[in-house]
């Protein structure tokens, strides 16, 4: 009996609302979220799990979201830079790209704040080189990385005690 | 860029994985965290018409004490072999290693057997798995057998593995406080090696090469010459003999072969100086 499909249902969860669709197969995980649900907010920039500008969390962790199958995370959590901000109230990280201007073009941005809020939630409050380090799978083509930098050391040090989206309570956390 | 249309199935086991393999013949290939397969399928450089996704065999992401060695299990994601308290101490070139891949998002999604299976001369860990006289655990429909890394890797892209076999665990020995040093050599820091050098000390130092060849090399002329008792200078001086680079962008052949009796150079001070 064959059991491969072409195309078949995934179940989901994008900032907490569970989403059920049928999919081809070689549906790409970023194409879902901006097509299928809808969340423009992901950015597809280089197309080839360069630029960063597609990161999201797959159950509390960065990952670029033109690599991965929708079918790959079908069963598990997803969280968009939509799934940030609580109504009004801006996540901390994002608090800390306004209150730094940590942009300019702001292609790049939806992709920094999700590397970075994963980057946070696994090793707490970030030092300079860390966030250097941490963001090297991110690409800001304005070069704005100085303010990028100041934004997300002091975003990652407002997260101490903020309960992160996505499985953070579980997975977050100093490693 | 979407990967050219293709069927999808998922197993359930290591042993489920081989019978799929089996059933679906060599148009299937095997993906798990796809960081090496899917940017191939997006371009379309591969098209394979079955994928059997292996991410849910969850019991073969595992780090265990073998002993004199450190087992680690085929699905195990390269962010876990980074943080991992047992390789950092017992293995730590390989926990090294294993942070220098690609990027946050891509060690969270790319495993130590996909690395090894997909057989890339410019990968990092195959050149530390060999370093370290690693062994590779395959399960295939006869059971499993083991591999030693050096009959491993056998041309671009291509290993030892049959089409119907599943990398179900690495064995790598532990270092125990031996000298190492992996060294990377690229223009920007998400990039593959222009060319990478793992070395480990101890009774029997060995040296392997990223980048230098058709597949994951050994350095075997420098091991040669350390066991000899070559000075690290004397024995970096080997390191590009016999090797056959790639010319690309990035670097001529010339170039590659400078920059790997440098980085060997490099590599062996730090370990004569005893890092660990």
């Amino acid at each position: 009996m064959s059991r491969e499909q072409s195309r078949l249902d995934v179940e989901i969860t994008v900032n907490g609302t569970p989403t059920r669709n049928a999919v081809e197969a070689r549906t790409l995980l970023v194409h879902y979220l901006r097509e299928v649900v809808g969340l423009t907010g992901t950015n597809i920039g280089c197309d080839t799990t360069s630029c960063g500008a597609c990161t999201v969390l797959l159950d509390g962790e960065s990952v670029k979201s033109c690599t991965v199958l929708a079918v790959q995370a079908d069963g598990h959590e997803v969280t968009t830079v939509e799934g940030l901000a609580d109504g009004d109230a801006l996540h901390p990280m994002q608090e800390a790209f306004r209150e730094h201007h940590g942009l300019q073009c702001g292609y790049c941005t939806p992709g920094m704040l999700m590397a970075s809020v994963s980057l946070a939630m696994e090793q707490g409050a970030l030092s300079e080189g860390a966030v250097r380090e941490g963001l090297e799978g991110n690409l800001c083509r304005c070069t704005g990385y100085q303010n990028i930098v100041a934004a997300v050391m002091a975003g990652s040090a407002a997260m101490s005690g903020v309960v992160a989206p996505g499985k953070a309570d579980t997975k977050g956390g100093a490693k | 860029m979407i990967p050219a249309s293709f069927s999808y199935v998922r197993a359930e086991s290591a042993d489920d994985a081989v019978a799929l393999l089996g059933e679906y013949g060599d148009d299937a290939k095997l993906i798990a965290g796809g960081h090496s397969l899917l940017p191939l399928m997006k371009l379309r450089l591969a098209t394979p018409s079955v994928l059997v996704d292996v991410a849910r065999v969850t019991d073969l992401a595992y780090v265990r004490d073998g002993g004199d060695h450190v087992a680690i299990g085929g699905l195990t994601r390269h962010h876990d072999v980074e943080t991992d308290a047992l390789v950092r101490d017992a293995v730590p070139i390989l926990g090294h290693a294993a942070g220098q891949v690609g990027d946050p998002q891509v060690r969270h999604r790319g495993t130590l057997g996909g690395s090894l299976a997909h057989g890339d001369p410019a990968s990092d860990l195959p050149a530390v798995v060999l370093a370290l006289g690693g062994t590779i655990v395959a399960r295939g429909p006869q059971g499993e057998r083991t591999i030693s890394a050096d009959d491993f890797f056998v041309d671009f892209l291509e290993t030892a593995l049959a089409s119907d076999e599943v990398i179900t665990e690495v064995r790598v020995p532990k270092t125990n406080g031996a000298g190492w040093a992996f060294e990377k050599f690229n223009r920007r820091a998400q990039d593959w090696a222009i060319v990478g050098v793992a070395a480990v000390g101890g009774d029997t130092p060995g040296v392997a090469l990223v980048n230098m060849g058709s597949k994951p090399l050994r350095a075997a002329a420098v091991e040669e010459a350390l066991r000899a008792g070559a000075s690290p200078e004397d024995a970096a001086a080997h390191a590009a003999d016999g090797t056959e680079p790639p010319s690309d962008l990035n670097a001529s052949v010339e170039y590659r072969q400078h920059l790997a009796r440098v980085l060997v150079r490099r590599a062996l001070t730090t370990v004569a100086g005893e890092n660990r």
